[in-house]
């Protein structure tokens, strides 16, 4: 695999002149830097992968937990459910690092979180203290063939989510066509674990709903907007201007470079 | 404008699915799909499940069932299902479908403590025959016995009820639905003298309030829920109420929940009584003209073995079971019956539970007096982590509902009621407060009693396979009743048998006893739905009897059983089920039943022809037989009477009993059938039509007697999605009964009267006080009975030693025992095992976690069984609750065998527990 | 004395080799002990982590008795150990690693230290297993080398996977690394990393002789570092020594027996040395032999001394 038996020497070879030595150095330096980018590019190639991983509870960030992560598979053995695999080389996830899959076995959420002690380097971060507060990935209800978002009583989801009504939410809309409800399953990022026990209960033929990367599918409103209903926000009293002096542009200096809007005046036909 | 309603739905649903996918639906892509339905046929039929009844369509190709989907016709669900109901077409063909008889063998032979091996029918026909006559021969027609069903379709339910009653007089049939509604059942029949809610579904769509008693409709009736929602949603002034003993998924809409003591409902419906009376919001018009107020004995006992109980009883069961012959009042039931705490009452009732008479209104409200809501509260709070202040806010919030006349209310119950030490009264005070207030029978107000099963009211009620019925709400103990029936069934006089058979328990504790020694199994898993179950499994498998299971899958009744029989599932044959609205619906046969698996009418008939007229009508032992016009103990034979009738005594009961001249002028094939088969005709091979015959003879017994079915054929018609009886001839069309009792939509109640109770036409009642009757009769033609019922403490209470209430019932993703359910993959993946719901403080205290797994003991069992502290229902501290479908958790080892004095139904609702660290 | 080339030398030598060869059935055996003490020990280890992993196996009773692999694991729930290199890397990401695993890199970096340092080669690691078996098929076959490589390449790769650590954040020789891979394949199962054995196999076999283990693997140069300082180190006794050679051929890293470097130091003093224990089994005069460095030193000059009277 790692081809980098190229530092060769032929046997009989005793008398260096400069010229040999010259190639020599660049041949070596070659070969150290083609294998160098070979591995670097294995390397990105293993972590490219990761996007569809789910990790353990408590696991870091991608970048961290790739780096933090031994391989050892203590998470593995302390597993109770069997949920944890290490895995393997040759699959497209990274190579020797803990992942789950929902659909086959979902994370029960121990309360003691046994695969987080586990974890001797902290890729499993002691920082999670209560198992409600991991995040291993996000729900995601395929709308176009969940049964309940057609009318369905099944909400097989909300009722099995172990954070029913938290994390899982049923929103209910009249039908209209007909005297019926409809009773929709939302999921609350700010409370779904990913724990996938969801996904595994769904009982579509493929599942409706799904555990995927935070980052795969979670979107953000941008900071500079608050929903006008979520927050009581009343006018300020004895409003404080700002510390900061206001800026008080000299009447001398000649301003520097282009002024801006100069280009779109200067250039163009009206 | 020439847009059907159905048509309208159709397109609006495409319309609303493309607008969801965000794209016109392609040309190809509907093209695609119509040629992957290519060949597909389409009939209607029933949903397999829950009481609520949805019609459902089921498409067929090749001989099995390719897709099934709901109804858009069907008036209850409108094209909906729920999950179970998602899943109906899969039922069918779970791996290991019983194909093949199967018989406890060694060597070739029968041999109780051998495997089970495959037989031909002839081989399991011939071992039934022989242990039958060997039953009957030495214990007389109560020697057998069946375990029948809610889940029979109607068919099923007739032939077996006529197959024990006129063929072998025997009255030892009751179904599971004795488990079920058999209470409500009580109920009704004290209440109004005639069974099953005036009301129907379309209640929810007029009313203002649901309120729901110890119903999680949310889980339990799934599409009725659905509609409830609606009604909350688009009508400002609904309000939704849920009574219960733990939070569960129907609060999630609850406007108001109350979560109270086990038996604190029959002290807050009194507590609402008494608010309506002091308040003055009694209807005291309809009060005075359609009702009588009435009473019973309280000392009725628990329901418990009443003799032998020493003999099979542990010392540790007997610490509850002694409550049968003496209960020491506690202090709460002490006020709420007017005696001294502390005091002991012999229970002299508890033979005559049933007994009644009426009593003034002074008397009805002086009985209510102690129901106070300081009282009330104390009693009746159930959460220990809510205050009494914000509790009895509550229970004043629910009294306003009910003072209020401008309301209208429905209240809904099912299991929490009917399962009940006192379901019957608790039924019967539910009336009170409709019938005090005049909200019954009247479109949007009621007092509507869910059924749990399909066909429930359809089979097990309106024909009647209890051990105490006949068809069309008539009972074996009333002569002119018998007569009736004899006369319809063209037997001799006195054949049918007078003596009450086995309820549903008692036939278990006749097996234990020995007084019982053949046992056949319909359509249910006895053995995993009945409480103590230690015991009966002990009883089937140790004592010298034999049992034999008709089964699908093999459950654990099935293994408990010295004969498997494979049977037919719902759309293997013909059927018919009659919902909770009184709505009769059918379905033809869509498919095979697959191997050597057979209709259980089928069965039947095939055992009655090994049967003759010599080895049943002869003269019969009944033990304990007393009756007017019977000798002691003994039914006398009638074969010279059938003889003047034209029987001879070599004719078989097949003969005599089903294939009748009558019946065999219903010829097979009929047009009705458009082709679809049918395998009973087929195998008996004499031509007739044995489904439509036996339906058109059992309508009869209905027919002007407010129980009137339309004919075989106007079910099946392509426009009609099942109708709800009574069903009367108007201008030669079949119409339908919306509202009973009420003139405007009941053809039986006469014109002027307004209301009409007539079931109870004829009847009267004596004159009393609250603890006796009197001696002056009341004549209650055409009344409805208000009864004062007491609040009754539980009998078992957890104590030091068991600290925990144990509650079971059902999830929404199973059907009863998993049976079917839990062989569809996709809802054995969603749930595969049963968990015990706990408040996490309790878990905490006793050194437990979720996911744990625990034992769960009380004095007769112990399961092991996984923790749940989240989840779908939110337990009160001190409380937990455990699902029955799963037969790995077989929480019946625990359950207390005890059941309302009056309706024999066990409660499974309530025993005290202990769980620890397994 | 009989100094090298001497006829005498010669003779010695010869008559050394003879005895070798001429060895009996249970000499034969009794030679192997190293390397059926080296198998068990390699084969206990991984039966260990796989107990502990599939058949749940506890000491004391509800603790994992070895659980994890060889990166990072956990004795009796109370020891942790880590593999230094792959510790050294992850530091290198600028991950901050928790005590336990800092403590358990220490513990077995003190262990390696104490026993020496590739003892981890030849006596833990199971790619030693299939390079072994390469070695001895090679030798069985006569494959012979037709170029070399400067054994000093591990040394360079080290230091790559060092400084890509540092550069790609993630530790870069865990992530590719056919030790790890084998020992977590047979532990936790799944994969393909047999692979990856099997070249290693068909290199060393048909390729270069001890390829893998004797000129690329990172993991062994980096315990061939801390192995320089090691306690345990095989002794040499130039006394007795009579050049036969037989221990060179047998030695994995022949390099390590350098005679002029042994007569001088007394000892096998090169950290590359694995302690496989070979060539103190074979060697006919017993001049190789297992001892602590602090005794050797006293040995050797007593030996000497006794040399010199002589």
């Amino acid at each position: 695999m790692i081809n980098l038996c190229l530092m060769v020497r032929t046997m009989s070879e005793k008398s260096v002149t400069r010229r040999d030595f010259l190639v020599k150095a660049a041949q070596g330096t070659a070969m150290a830097a083609t294998g160098g980018l070979l591995w670097v590019y294995l390397l990105k190639q293993e972590a490219r992968a990761h996007p569809y991983a789910l990790r353990p509870p408590g696991a870091l960030d991608e970048k961290d937990f790739n780096a933090a992560c031994i391989k050892c598979g203590q998470c593995v053995n302390a597993c109770p459910f069997d949920t944890l695999k290490l895995a393997g080389s040759g699959a497209d996830l990274p190579i020797g690092m803990p992942f789950f899959i929902p659909r086959e076995i979902p994370c029960y959420l121990c309360p003691d979180i046994p695969c987080m002690k586990a974890c001797p380097t902290g890729a499993l971060s002691p920082e999670l203290k209560h198992i409600n507060d991991s995040r291993m990935g996000l729900a995601v209800i395929d709308l176009e063939n969940c049964l309940s978002w057609k009318g369905l009583r099944c909400e097989i989801c909300h009722r099995e989510c172990p954070l029913k009504g938290k994390a899982i939410t049923l929103e209910t809309h009249p039908r209209q066509i007909s005297k019926h409800a409809m009773f929709y399953p939302i999921v609350n990022s700010d409370a779904c674990t990913g724990c996938g026990i969801c996904e595994k209960a769904c009982p579509t033929t493929e599942a409706a709903i799904r555990i995927l990367p935070h980052k795969l599918v979670q979107g953000k409103i941008g900071d500079h907007y608050r929903l006008g209903w979520t927050f009581d926000t009343e006018i300020t009293q004895d409003f404080k201007p700002s510390d900061a002096p206001p800026p008080t542009p000299s009447i001398d200096a000649v301003p520097k470079g282009k002024a801006p809007g100069q280009d779109y005046l200067n250039e163009g036909e009206l | 404008m020439g847009l059907t309603r159905r048509d309208f739905l159709k397109t609006s649903i495409a319309a609303s699915t493309a607008a969801t996918v965000g794209m016109p639906l392609a040309k190809e892509a509907e093209a695609q799909v119509k040629a992957s339905e290519k060949g597909w046929q389409w009939d209607k039929s029933v949903c397999r499940f829950c009481g609520t009844g949805c019609g459902i369509m089921v498409a067929t190709k090749g001989g099995k069932i390719v897709a099934t989907k709901g109804d858009p016709d069907a008036p209850v669900n409108r094209g909906l299902n729920c999950v179970k109901g998602y899943f109906n077409g899969k039922i069918l063909y779970g791996a290991d479908r019983l194909t093949q008889p199967l018989l406890r063998m060694s060597n070739g032979k029968f041999d109780k403590k051998g495997k089970f091996t495959p037989v031909s029918w002839e081989q399991a026909l011939d071992i039934m025959e022989d242990k039958m006559r060997w039953a009957l021969k030495e214990r007389g027609p109560h020697g057998i016995g069946i375990f029948g069903s809610g889940q029979y379709t109607i068919h099923e339910g007739y032939a077996a009820v006529k197959f024990m009653k006129a063929g072998f007089r025997s009255n030892n049939i009751d179904p599971n639905a004795r488990h079920c509604m058999a209470s409500a059942v009580v109920a009704f029949m004290q209440t109004f003298g005639i069974d099953e809610p005036q009301g129907n579904y379309d209640d929810i769509e007029h009313t203002d309030t649901a309120v729901l008693w110890g119903a999680n409709m949310a889980e339990m009736h799934p599409i009725l829920w659905s509609r409830i929602t609606d009604r909350r949603l688009t009508h400002k002034p609904m309000k939704v109420v849920n009574l219960s003993v733990y939070g569960n998924m129907s609060s999630d809409i609850a406007d108001l929940e109350i979560i109270f003591s086990p038996s604190g409902d029959l002290a807050i419906q009194n507590y609402i009584a008494r608010e309506i009376v002091n308040r003055n919001a009694v209807d005291w018009d309809f009060v005075k003209k359609h009702t009588v107020f009435a009473t019973g004995p309280y000392d009725i006992g628990y329901g418990f073995r009443p003799k032998n109980a020493e003999k099979f009883h542990t010392a540790a069961e007997m610490e509850i079971v002694k409550n049968e012959k003496v209960r020491v009042l506690d202090k709460w039931e002490a006020i709420g019956q007017r005696r001294k705490e502390g005091e002991a009452v012999e229970q002299k009732n508890a033979a005559t539970p049933m007994k009644d008479w009426a009593i003034s209104f002074e008397d009805f409200k002086a009985a209510l007096e102690p129901y106070t809501l300081d009282y009330t509260a104390q009693v009746a709070k159930g959460d220990p982590d809510e205050s009494l202040a914000a509790f009895k806010a509550k229970l004043q919030q629910l009294a306003d509902m009910y003072c209020d006349k401008s309301r209208k209310i429905v209240s809904y119950w099912t299991m929490g009621f009917n399962q009940h030490q006192r379901g019957s009264w608790v039924n019967e005070q539910c009336y009170m407060n409709h019938l005090l207030t005049g909200r019954q029978c009247k479109p949007g107000d009621g007092a509507f009693s869910l059924t749990g099963q399909p066909s429930a009211c359809g089979t097990a009620r309106e024909v009647g396979t209890f051990a105490h019925r006949l068809p069309a709400d008539m009972v074996v103990m009333n002569p002119k009743h018998r007569e009736y029936s004899e006369k319809l069934w063209k037997l001799p006089a006195k054949t049918l048998n007078p003596q009450m058979g086995s309820h549903f328990v008692k036939q278990m504790r006749d097996l234990e006893d020995g007084t019982m020694l053949f046992s056949w199994t319909h359509v249910n898993n006895p053995w995993q739905n009945t409480a103590n179950v230690n015991h009966w499994i002990k009883a089937a498998r140790e004592m010298n009897n034999f049992i034999v299971v008709s089964d699908c899958y093999p459950g654990v009744s099935a293994k408990v059983a010295d004969l498997i029989l494979p049977a037919a599932m719902i759309n293997e044959k013909w059927g018919a089920y009659g919902n909770a609205e009184r709505r009769t619906q059918v379905w033809r046969q869509q498919v095979m039943p697959p191997g050597q698996a057979r209709p259980d009418i089928w069965m039947m008939m095939e055992l009655s022809k090994r049967f003759k007229l010599k080895d049943v009508w002869g003269e019969q032992t009944i033990p304990g037989l007393k009756a007017a016009g019977f000798e002691d103990g003994k039914l006398p034979s009638v074969l010279d009477e059938a003889a003047k009738m034209g029987y001879n005594p070599e004719m078989s009961l097949y003969e005599v009993l089903y294939a009748t001249p009558d019946n065999k002028k219903y010829r097979w094939p009929d047009p009705v059938a458009k082709g679809h088969p049918n395998i009973t005709a087929d195998l008996l091979k004499d031509g007739w039509f044995p489904e439509k015959a036996l339906f058109e003879e059992y309508r009869q017994f209905g027919s002007g007697k407010a129980h009137d079915l339309a004919p075989f054929d106007v079910y099946h018609h392509d426009k009609v999605r099942g109708l709800r009886w009574p069903v009367v001839q108007k201008g030669g069309k079949w119409v339908e009964t919306q509202w009973r009792n009420n003139e405007q939509y009941d053809p039986y109640v006469k014109k002027g009267a307004g209301f009409d109770f007539y079931g109870n036409n004829g009847k009267s009642l004596m004159m009393g006080d609250l603890d006796k009757p009197g001696t002056d009769k009341v004549d209650i033609s055409g009344k409805a009975k208000i009864y004062f019922r007491p609040y009754a403490s539980p009998v078992e209470q957890p104590d030091k030693n068991y600290d925990l209430w144990l509650c079971t019932g059902r999830v929404l993703e199973h059907w009863h025992s998993g049976t079917m359910t839990r062989r569809v993959p996709e809802l054995h993946r969603a749930v595969p095992s049963a968990v015990c719901w706990i408040h996490p403080k309790d878990a905490e205290a006793k050194g437990l976690k979720r996911n744990d797994l625990v034992w769960v003991e009380s004095r007769r069992g112990k399961v092991k069984v996984r923790l749940e502290t989240g989840g779908r229902n939110r337990m009160p501290r001190g409380m937990i609750y455990v699902p029955w479908f799963d037969e790995g958790v077989l929480i019946n080892k625990v359950t207390l065998d005890t059941t309302c004095p009056l309706s024999k139904e066990t409660d499974y609702k309530k025993c005290a527990v202990k769980i620890y660290k397994a | 004395m009989s100094g090298p080339g001497t006829y005498q030398a010669r003779t010695d030598a010869l008559a050394s080799s003879e005895k070798v060869h001429a060895m009996t059935l249970g000499q034969r055996f009794w030679s192997w002990r190293y390397i059926v003490l080296r198998r068990i020990c390699q084969v206990g280890i991984l039966l260990l982590f796989f107990g502990t992993a599939h058949w749940a196996w506890e000491l004391p009773a509800k603790t994992p008795l070895l659980s994890g692999n060889l990166s990072a694991s956990e004795f009796m729930g109370l020891i942790p150990l880590a593999d230094p290199l792959a510790v050294l890397q992850i530091f290198l990401t600028g991950h901050v690693l928790q005590t336990e695993t800092l403590l358990g890199a220490a513990i077995v970096f003190v262990l390696y230290l104490l026993v020496g340092g590739r003892v981890f080669c030849a006596w833990v690691c199971p790619v030693n297993m299939v390079t072994d078996l390469a070695g001895w098929l090679r030798a069985k076959l006569d494959i012979r080398a037709q170029f070399h490589v400067n054994r000093n390449v591990r040394y360079f790769i080290l230091a790559a996977a060092l400084v890509l650590s540092a550069i790609t954040g993630v530790a870069a020789f865990e992530w590719v690394s056919p030790v790890g891979m084998m020992h977590r394949e047979i532990v936790f199962g799944l994969g393909v990393g047999f692979l990856a054995l099997v070249s290693i196999f068909l290199f060393d076999l048909l390729i270069l002789k001890n390829g893998w283990c004797g000129h690329l693997c990172p993991l062994g140069a980096f315990w061939g570092l801390v192995g320089k300082a090691s306690l345990v180190k095989v002794r040499f006794d130039k006394t007795t020594c009579t050049h036969c050679g037989e221990c060179a051929k047998v030695c994995p890293e022949p390099q390590v027996l350098n005679l002029k470097k042994l007569e001088e130091r007394g000892v096998v003093w090169s950290g590359e040395c694995s302690n496989c224990g070979r060539c103190t089994a074979l060697c006919p005069e017993g001049s190789l032999a297992f001892d602590l460095r602090p005794l050797i030193r006293q040995h050797n000059a007593r030996s000497e001394h006794s040399g010199a009277s002589s």
